[in-house]
């Protein structure tokens, strides 16, 4: 296997972080409570120009991190779509300056439920503020503006991701030039919501949980390991599981009548147990919370906000994706049609289901890789002869 | 590995009807193309048009990666459901250059182009035409021509109309033929289209709105 370097990947990166809002002037959050310092994790790749016009954004996913690509020291495995962001790749960095965030209310270097509440000089547990997709992506403006950016080129995540992209497009429209939200909504379905209240639900069945007060004694573990096992199964496909599973058995029987046979029973456990080592049962319950919460037209009109606006937008939907399903990636293309914006809009033939935005990286690339030269340039650069 | 089309004058981009639908557009229009294929009458307007706004629809995933290494913003869908979402003369122009044809309501995709374009043209291959006369009324044949090249079983060809139904059907909708050309073997025909062309081209507008 070609190591990242060999790729001409990125190499080695550094995660960075940014403190702000200190008291007395802390962040104001959309449900008017306040919460301050908040510390943002992030990560950057390749140099910013002169003038400050080629900075993207890329937003990641509700268990994603600032560590978008390369390796940090010592690490195995690259960043979570070291595929999409390196020299010569979909984000290409040696043209742009790349940079991830990650989230309040995570627990990857930024202020979330896990963090030390200044009040009490405990961690915050469930003191913490319910936050919302709109105050993640606030919190992103401030570091944006401290890097020196006043307008990105563009704006890009999926799932989660994608939802702060559209609240970039709606919030912040003069702030980006372009926006390309990936396999999301406008809004939570019910059967989206229902699937992240299994996983709130596990949590809070779990002993261990405590109402939250578990850090610096055992972890819920088991229940975060559940609402892991469920997620995971919204993200792959019927034909997915299929191909990577079929009905296949893992070796030896055991004494117990239920043992995790099937490799699809393994696979679920190994991925929960795994998930627990890196993430934090809380963090889960906000950040799902604020998912579900999310209504891109709540108090406002997407479609007036982006009427006349000189934007951009690339969205991209995975035809086997049932968590997210296209038609509510449709509904984005709609409303950005009908305000007159320059859409591009593309449903993309794939087995993998949700996970495919992770995966499927030839046709994203490719979409990706035009639209941001069309940004930059105002059209694509190969010289093409025509007529 | 996506199939990006390097490769910069395809025999498409020569196609006879380009250059008249060329003509017909003014300079910094506004354009929708219903069924817009690779994009290349897109991108050629674009070039050189310098259109202010361009937009495709097409429902061809392979065609979208083709459109968009041209530059050119295209919605993945049909005609039938992409076009009510478009608001009113949003565009100067809409295009519906051999699609007409395939789709499945062409009264409704005519009156929403008329809708949502101050202009519309349109082109479809003529059924009417001498070798198609031919074929099916004395070989007893489905007709092959050159505007018609699919066999019976693999046509994406839904609706069958010669230039003649065509203009009925424009008086019978008040919808008004602002100019028309037929395209037949060698170039352009001005004598008999309905018999000899192979490609009827049609700039029309809604006669209602052009009496205000």
């Amino acid at each position: 296997m070609k190591t990242a370097i060999e790729n001409r990947g990125i190499g080695i990166v550094e995660t960075r972080y940014y403190t702000f809002a200190q008291p007395p002037d802390e962040m104001v959050l959309e449900n008017g409570e306040k919460l301050g310092p908040v510390t943002l994790a992030y990560e950057t790749y390749g140099e910013l120009n002169a003038d400050k016009s080629n900075a993207i954004l890329i937003l990641h996913a509700l268990t994603g991190d600032a560590h978008v690509a390369g390796f940090r020291k010592g690490d195995k495995n690259p960043g979570w779509w070291d595929n999409m962001v390196g020299p010569g790749k979909a984000f290409d960095t040696d043209k742009y300056f790349v940079i991830c965030s990650n989230i309040i209310g995570g627990c990857k270097g930024s202020t979330g439920p896990s963090s030390i509440n200044p009040a009490t000089s405990k961690p915050y547990g469930l003191d913490f503020p319910l936050i919302t997709i709109g105050d993640m992506v606030k919190a992103q403006l401030q570091l944006i503006k401290h890097l020196g950016i006043q307008k990105l080129l563009s704006v890009a995540g999926g799932s989660m991701g994608g939802m702060q992209v559209l609240e970039w497009m709606f919030a912040y429209p003069d702030n980006i030039k372009s926006a390309i939200p990936i396999s999301t909504a406008m809004r939570h379905s019910p059967q989206q919501i229902a699937f992240n209240e299994v996983g709130r639900q596990a949590i809070m069945a779990d002993p261990n949980w405590q109402n939250g007060n578990y850090y610096g004694s055992r972890v819920p573990a088991r229940g975060l390991a559940v609402a892991r096992m469920v997620g995971h199964i919204t993200y792959m496909s019927d034909k997915s599981m299929e191909a990577k599973f079929g009905r296949r058995v893992k070796g030896e029987r055991q004494d117990f009548k239920f043992t995790p046979d099937f490799e699809v029973e393994g696979y679920l456990h190994y991925r929960g147990k795994s998930f627990v080592d890196r993430f934090d049962a809380n963090s889960y319950l906000y950040i799902t919370k604020a998912m579900d919460n999310y209504d891109a037209s709540r108090d406002r009109n997407p479609g007036e906000i982006l009427k006349g606006k000189d934007l951009k937008v690339l969205v991209i939907a995975y035809k086997s994706d049932w968590l997210y399903p296209p038609y509510q990636t449709q509904e984005i293309a709609r409303l950005c049609k009908q305000a007159g914006l320059d859409v591009t809009y593309c449903e993309i033939e794939s087995n993998y289901g949700h996970d495919a935005f992770l995966v499927e990286v030839e046709e994203q690339t490719h979409l990706v890789k035009y639209f941001l030269e069309r940004v930059q340039h105002g059209r694509v650069l190969s010289n093409r002869n025509i007529l | 590995m996506v199939e990006c089309s390097a490769t910069a004058i395809s025999s498409d981009q020569t196609r006879p009807e380009f250059r008249i639908i060329f003509e017909l557009i003014h300079e910094g229009a506004s354009v929708l193309d219903l069924g817009c294929g690779d994009g290349d009458l897109l991108a050629l307007l674009q070039e050189k048009k310098h259109l202010i706004r361009s937009q495709g629809i097409e429902i061809d995933e392979k065609a979208i990666y083709r459109c968009v290494a041209k530059g050119i913003s295209v919605v993945h869908g049909d005609i039938d459901s992409g076009l009510p979402e478009y608001g009113t003369g949003s565009f100067d122009y809409v295009i519906l250059n051999q699609t007409f044809q395939q789709v499945k309501k062409p009264d409704t995709v005519i009156q929403e182009s008329l809708r949502v374009g101050k202009k519309v043209i349109i082109s479809f291959p003529n059924f009417a035409h001498y070798s198609a006369r031919y074929q099916l009324a004395i070989r007893g044949r489905a007709p092959i021509t050159r505007s018609l090249p699919y066999e019976w079983y693999n046509t994406p060809n839904i609706h069958f109309l010669s230039i003649a139904d065509f203009v009925t059907f424009c008086r019978k909708k008040e919808i008004k033929i602002e100019k028309a050309f037929y395209l037949g073997n060698r170039g352009e025909i001005r004598f008999l289209p309905n018999l000899r062309a192979l490609l009827g081209i049609f700039l029309i507008s809604s006669d209602i709105l052009s009496k205000r």
